[in-house]
């Protein structure tokens, strides 16, 4: 499943295990339950890094689980009941009071690449793994709040297109010279450590967490919309 | 405050004295009064440079009088009143009938950077000086109309993410690598010449203003509506 630790300012989201880390429901539960407890020991200085162990960051939903409904139309069913669910997800990523880093050591595809993309920094290795969105090959529709994720993240077209119609698997060298990701690394501990020098160096800041969320929000409002999250205005300045 | 001089075909407004050139009420009445004047007096083949003198072109909101309210709420208050006012001057540039160039040889910051960015074209020193938007940093969230501005004019959404959500200070190479700036000049004299050259090529393709300003409001639909304007057809060639 998913493990929390703290480390410092650091929390350190992590999907333990050597699986695909699919996202259900439990999955689900499991990430909005840590990043409850995430935000609620919020302070300036704060910062998430979501992590994971073995080949894949995430292989996206769990259509394993989708399909063991029994039908073609228990089935999805299931897999629309995950679509909807994990956008409280994006909206907790997008609301979090603290910048926030996906540390990519494996594959990122479909909800694993979502999941990877609602954090402000991604960071992934050059030597092996791919970010993919399997969708097409896969004959399913992209959401309409992951078509708004992509479109406001993603400013150059061809890339959006490149990675939603063509089913294009990028590695981290053309990841980060399209502007999809931040930094590539060689290596796990490479990436890993990448990661905490980051968190370290955006943490030394020290954001007040509500104005950083709200200056996020705004970045991507039609997202926000799309995950159910309102705005506000916070007018006093620190001098 | 701010000086207005014709010299040919071109307006220069300039931002005089050695100061932070800090927006505050009086100074966006005088904008708002000779952007009036400029208008008024635009014929085909008018271009505007704004441009100031010392180390800031403008380092934005003036949060020295918004704190002589004497109290948090009146400070606030203070605050919003400016981040309202100045949405007129935004409003005037978006439709100003001539082309607009932003001539930078000093600091743009917060407000200051919005009013540069609300220029067409904007050529800065790559010696000296940054652009910054100091929100993120002093906990103030962005006005809706600055978000409008950023996603309008900045195609690339990591450095919409870098200037707003990271706080990064921009200097001029890396600011027309990723295609904030045009340009880029070592010193000021040189940005000053370059304004005027860039500010001749435009004026002499003698363009009609009307048709001019509507096609810029065109290209930032978003923004446009936010500070109110409306837009129209123009339909009669000239042939």
């Amino acid at each position: 499943m998913c493990t929390l630790d703290k480390r410092g300012s650091l929390f350190f989201l992590t999907f333990t295990g050597d699986d695909q880390h699919r996202i259900n429901p439990n999955v689900i539960g499991n990430l909005l339950s840590h990043l409850s407890q995430v935000k609620a020991q919020a302070t300036p200085g704060s910062v998430l890094i979501t992590q994971a162990q073995g080949k894949f960051f995430s292989n996206g939903f769990d259509l394993d689980w989708a399909q063991a409904a029994g039908s073609k139309q228990g089935a999805s069913e299931r897999l629309r009941h995950m679509v909807v669910l994990f956008k409280s997800v994006v909206a907790s990523l997008l609301s979090l009071p603290m910048p926030t880093i996906a540390s990519l050591t494996g594959h990122a595809a479909a909800g694993g690449f979502v999941l990877a993309l609602s954090h402000d920094y991604i960071i992934m290795r050059r030597d092996r793994g791919v970010l993919y969105m399997s969708e097409v090959d896969l004959w399913l529709t992209i959401p309409g709040y992951v078509n708004a994720l992509f479109r406001e993240k993603i400013g150059d077209a061809s890339v959006r297109r490149d990675v939603l119609l063509r089913g294009l698997k990028m590695k981290g060298d053309e990841a980060v010279k399209r502007g999809v990701v931040e930094a590539a690394y060689d290596g796990e501990e490479e990436v890993r450590e990448a990661s905490v020098r980051m968190a370290e160096e955006l943490g030394k800041r020290k954001w007040d967490g509500e104005v950083y969320a709200e200056i996020r929000k705004g970045l991507f409002p039609q997202l926000s919309a799309m995950v159910g999250l309102g705005h506000k205005k916070i007018a006093n300045p620190r001098l | 405050m701010c000086t207005l001089e014709k010299r040919g075909n071109l307006f220069i407004l300039t931002l005089t004295g050695d100061d932070q050139h800090r927006i505050n009420p009086k100074l966006i009445g005088d904008l708002l009064s000779l952007l009036s004047q400029v208008k008024a007096q635009a014929t085909r083949g008018s271009a505007l440079i704004t441009q100031a003198q010392g180390k800031f072109f403008s380092n934005g909101f003036d949060l020295d009088w918004a704190q002589a309210a004497g109290s948090e709420q009146g400070a606030s208050e203070r605050l919003l009143h400016m981040v309202e006012s100045f949405k007129p001057v935004v409003a005037a540039l978006l439709s100003l009938p001539m082309p607009t160039i932003a001539s930078l040889t000093g600091h743009a910051a917060a407000c200051g950077f919005v009013f540069a960015l609300s220029h067409d074209y904007i050529i800065m020193r790559r010696d000296r000086g940054v652009l910054y938007m100091s929100e993120v940093d002093i906990g103030l969230t962005m006005p809706d109309y600055f978000n409008a501005v950023f996603r309008e004019k900045i195609g690339d959404a990591s450095a919409r993410r870098d200037l707003l959500l990271r706080g990064l200070k921009m200097k001029g190479d890396e600011a027309v690598k990723r295609g904030v700036v045009e340009a880029a000049y070592e010193g000021e004299g040189e940005v000053r010449a370059a304004s005027v050259r860039m500010a001749e090529e435009l004026g002499k393709r003698k363009w009609q203003g009307e048709v001019y300003a509507e096609i810029r409001k065109g290209l930032f639909p978003q923004l446009s509506a936010v500070v109110g304007l409306s837009h129209k057809t123009i339909a009669t060639p000239k042939l």
